[in-house]
């Protein structure tokens, strides 16, 4: 049975949903799946990751460091591949993933498939296939590669149903130490600074206002964060939203952006490009308002509204406040 | 102090071309591109040569633009030197198409001797094409060197690059010292126009050109890791319903109606 190796992600002490995604994502291909963890404090995430199809768990622990910069994780995983040899590596398309994945994929000499949306396994190489937007989603490449394993594939978030979690699975938890040293680190940490979301986090919103280029300037995205307000979400944009400086980078949705999956995404002024979409393809619900007829996301989305947003949005927020009074 | 600057830029097909520009074989379910089809210098690479501009004058700098492959559009590469890079060179060989990233960051990393000194990397955070981001951080390894990715903001002091990456909600602050590979991303800031002189200047400008012969590459290593077994075109099964109405106002009250109805909120 091909086996997978999963490097999972916590947050703040929980199994993170990307990581049960590539649970399921690897559930549908094998029965033989391990998943690593950095830090060996987490035996409660582990249990977890049992709890959602993993058979074993690996838990990377080095003496010297407890910091789990890109260089370290790489240093951690190599050790770790040194050790086993799994067919398949998961991992999720997150910041740190990203970087991770072609450094590890250079280090072991394989192949890589990055930002994939499914997984296979091809039956006569037993070797995976994957499915990934290219062209800024304008195209689906299918992908596959040349030598045997261990081909690491990169899977982005919203890409699989997560598996119902099952308390009678068994799964053996393992703790590796290895060895790094403070000068096998050649990027240095100065500071964070996070800044204030003030409202609710774009990836959680349930509902989200977003608004482009079509906007034409800073002030509309008050009248979208009203509307936002009212239905308990949380404004967005588009790329060229922000790089115009008409709303801060850290709410623009799309391939370069956030990835996220409201309930009801909203867009106003937006034409649709493939870049943007891909940052939304997840939203159960999308209505569209632009002025163009032709535009893209009128392909995108389910309910459409053509005309000048500066009217069709005032008689639209007045009367969900109406109806939100009834 | 000027510091040597190596920029590497990719011609892609302009992500805004019709959709007719592609063509998929029926049979290999291969990708062609048409020809007459706009090409540009991929959009996070001028971004990445915008910020060696930047660093050009606030601390100085020697700017050379480097670009792997065939078919070059002489107007479209030589931009960089018309918004101000100082050299262009083009690895440039029948064999450098269609490469998968390790194999293009392979190429590079042989091409580095020949390239001459550089301080200071800068790329583009992933191309428009295949939107790959692997050719900085796998050439980060081949080399040795630091990688610090998705900058927005990129200082030059005392044999130490720092950068601000960019972070889902803010950003971090890290540091590296020289030489180093820094990847930029769309938040730097608009790369800035070619002025009527730069263009003039880069119009008499000659690149360098080395094929894989000059770099000493045998091509029979070229093979890709990745097989690309069939592109297709999304299908997208999704009918929108349009609103329509006597004015504006009338469409947005029925948009909340409907809405409402279909119990969204």
């Amino acid at each position: 049975m091909t086996e997978i190796l999963i490097l999972g992600e916590q947050a703040n002490g929980d199994l993170n949903s990307l990581s049960k995604e590539l649970l399921a994502a690897a559930d549908s291909i094998s029965d033989n799946i391990s998943i690593a963890f950095l830090g060996n404090d987490n035996r409660s995430v582990a249990e977890d990751a049992i709890r959602y199809g993993a058979s074993k768990v690996y838990l990377l622990q080095s003496k010297l460091l407890n910091d789990w910069s890109v260089d370290t994780r790489v240093a951690a995983y190599e050790h770790l591949l040194g050790k086993i040899s799994p067919s398949v590596i998961l991992l999720g398309k997150t910041q740190i993933g990203q970087d991770i994945g072609p450094r590890l994929a250079c280090r072991l000499g394989v192949g890589l498939s990055q930002d994939s949306i499914s997984i296979a396994l091809d039956p006569k190489t037993m070797r995976p296939v994957a499915t990934r937007p290219v062209l800024g989603g304008r195209m689906i490449a299918k992908v596959s590669f040349a030598e045997d394993g261990p081909n690491i594939i990169v899977i982005r978030k919203g890409s699989y149903d997560i598996n119902k979690p099952n308390d009678n699975n068994e799964g053996d938890i393992q703790e590796i130490t290895f060895h790094v040293e403070q000068s096998d680190k050649n990027i240095h940490h100065i500071q964070t600074i996070l800044s204030d979301p003030g409202g609710v986090k774009l990836e959680n919103a349930p509902v989200i206002v977003a608004g482009g280029r079509g906007l034409g300037g800073p002030e509309p995205f008050e009248m979208l964060s009203d509307l936002a307000k009212l239905l308990g979400g949380s404004v967005g944009a588009s790329r060229a939203a922000c790089d115009a400086g008409w709303i801060d980078h850290n709410y623009q949705i799309g391939l370069t952006g956030k990835n996220v999956s409201p309930a009801l995404y909203i867009t106003v002024g937006i034409s649709g490009a493939s870049q943007h979409m891909a940052g939304c393809s997840g939203a159960k619900f999308i209505v569209a308002i632009n002025k163009d007829p032709d535009a893209n996301i009128f392909k995108e989305a389910s309910l459409g509204a053509v005309g000048d947003w500066e009217k069709i949005l005032p008689s639209f927020i007045s009367t969900v406040k109406d109806l939100l009074e009834t | 102090m000027k510091i040597d600057i190596t920029v590497f830029v990719k011609q892609v097909v302009d992500p805004d071309a019709p959709i007719s520009s592609f063509h998929i074989d029926p049979t290999s379910k291969q990708l062609s591109i048409k020809p007459d089809t706009p090409f540009i210098i991929n959009g996070f690479d001028e971004t990445a040569v915008e910020a060696a501009l930047r660093l050009k004058d606030s601390v100085g700098a020697n700017i050379t633009v480097v670009s792997l492959g065939y078919n070059f559009v002489m107007d479209v590469i030589k931009k960089p030197l018309s918004m101000g890079a100082d050299n262009l060179i083009l690895l440039q060989d029948a064999a450098f198409q269609n490469l998968d990233s390790f194999t293009t960051a392979k190429i590079l990393s042989k091409a580095v001797s020949t390239i001459g000194n550089t301080d200071l990397f800068i790329c583009g955070r992933q191309a428009s094409d295949w939107d790959n981001a692997q050719v900085p951080l796998v050439l980060s390894e081949l080399l040795g060197l630091p990688c610090l990715t998705i900058a927005k903001n990129i200082r030059i002091d005392n044999n130490t690059v720092e950068i601000e990456k960019v972070l889902p909600e803010g950003h971090e602050v890290i540091q590296a010292k020289l030489p180093a590979i820094v990847t930029v991303s769309n938040e730097l800031g608009e790369p800035r126009y070619a002025t009527l002189r730069g263009i003039m200047s880069a119009g008499r400008k000659t690149p360098s050109i080395y094929t894989a012969k000059d770099l000493n590459i045998d091509t029979a290593d070229l093979s890709p890791k990745l097989i690309i077994e069939e592109i297709s075109v999304p299908n997208s099964d999704k009918k929108c319903e349009m609103l329509s109405g006597d004015n504006s106002i009338e469409i947005g009250r029925k948009l909340a109606l409907k809405l409402r109805e279909s119990r969204i909120f």
